[in-house]
């Protein structure tokens, strides 16, 4: 509610980066490659401004990923290179056999 | 779950001499877990556009179709005083969500609670609170909710009448009430004496981020494992 603070935490992505993923981001698992801190996405740190947000990581501040909101479009830079996030997706697991 | 509804503000309370609720309805509106939040967008007459974050105040309940935010008016902010105090009743805007499954709780989840609330952080946290209250649960819920003054206090009167179920504890930063035995100054160490034991508990942290920060280093100190703190900074 602070309009302009030092940084926020993903918690803030979850509306822009659900405009392009089915899953609710917020939740989705990463392990830092530079630091090995492992961090949902909602506790990465957020700088702005708006309309460009940059996510890092809370312990090393290696970019996780960068979100661009445009008229019409929006941009998606995952990492400077590296790290992947890991979606949780409860409608699609695998069923035990019998 | 992501596209933008329109949502019409039908009320408008006044918490603190720059805090408001707003209640919104929001036609088709799907619900919404305590601790989740909306975007909302305004558009101008020139077309130009603004998003910026709410926190839902309450859960999801009797009211389906309306939902409750908090909105604190920053000075200078393009966006939150024009909500707070200039968008008349009756008007629309947009809303996006629910938003975000991390920073939530629900009262299926076992476990002591505690909420440490910096200011306007309250707004979350004030659903969880609610949803607590209105489930049978007696496990111990704990609301360490830090304020400037007494009349920053968001909830006032529901929080009063709260006391005989959850435990609150005002932490004053600059003015504290006469006879309070504890001196205005920032949260500490003292401050989360006699808490849930650390070790089943959730904790739930929403404030500004240097708030946030020190809270969740006073949390860690105190025994609480990373895994067992949720946080959300502004938003």
């Amino acid at each position: 509610m602070n309009e302009h603070p030092l940084y926020l935490d993903g918690n803030a992505l979850a509306g822009p980066l659900g405009e392009v993923f089915t899953t609710d981001p917020t939740t989705a698992w990463r392990l830092c490659p530079a630091c090995r801190l492992p961090a949902t996405l909602a506790q990465l740190h957020v700088y702005g401004p708006e309309p460009g947000l940059t996510a890092r990581c809370p312990g090393c501040a290696a970019v996780a990923l960068r979100v661009v909101t445009q008229p019409g479009h929006l941009w998606l830079q995952l990492g400077s290179g590296a790290g992947a996030f890991r979606f949780s997706r409860p409608h699609d697991r695998v069923r035990n056999p019998g | 779950m992501h596209g933008w509804r329109r949502a019409r503000l039908t009320e408008r309370t006044r918490q603190t001499a720059t805090g408001r609720t707003l209640r919104l309805d929001v036609p088709e509106w799907p619900g919404h877990l305590p601790g989740q939040h909306v975007d909302i967008r305004l558009t101008a007459d020139d077309g130009y556009q603004a998003v910026r974050s709410y926190s839902l105040a309450a859960p999801a309940g009797a009211g389906a179709g309306s939902i409750e935010l908090g909105v604190q008016a920053t000075s200078g902010g393009e966006v939150s005083p024009y909500l707070a105090d200039d968008l008349p009743l009756g008007a629309e805007v947009e809303a996006r969500g629910p938003l975000g499954g991390w920073f939530v709780w629900t009262p299926r989840e076992s476990g002591p609670l505690l909420l440490v609330a910096g200011g306007s952080g309250i707004v979350p946290l004030m659903a969880m609170v609610r949803a607590r209250l209105a489930s049978a649960s007696d496990e111990p819920c704990t609301l360490l909710y830090s304020v400037r003054s007494p009349a920053e206090v968001w909830y006032a009167e529901e929080l009063d009448a709260a006391a005989h179920r959850i435990r609150v504890r005002l932490l004053h930063t600059r003015v504290a009430p006469d006879g309070s035995a504890r001196p205005a100054g920032r949260i500490g160490g003292p401050d989360l004496r006699d808490l849930p034991p650390s070790a089943e508990g959730r904790c739930y942290v929403c404030g500004p981020t240097g708030f946030v920060e020190h809270v969740g280093e006073l949390l860690l100190t105190t025994g609480y494992a990373p895994g067992r703190i949720r946080t959300e900074r502004f938003g």
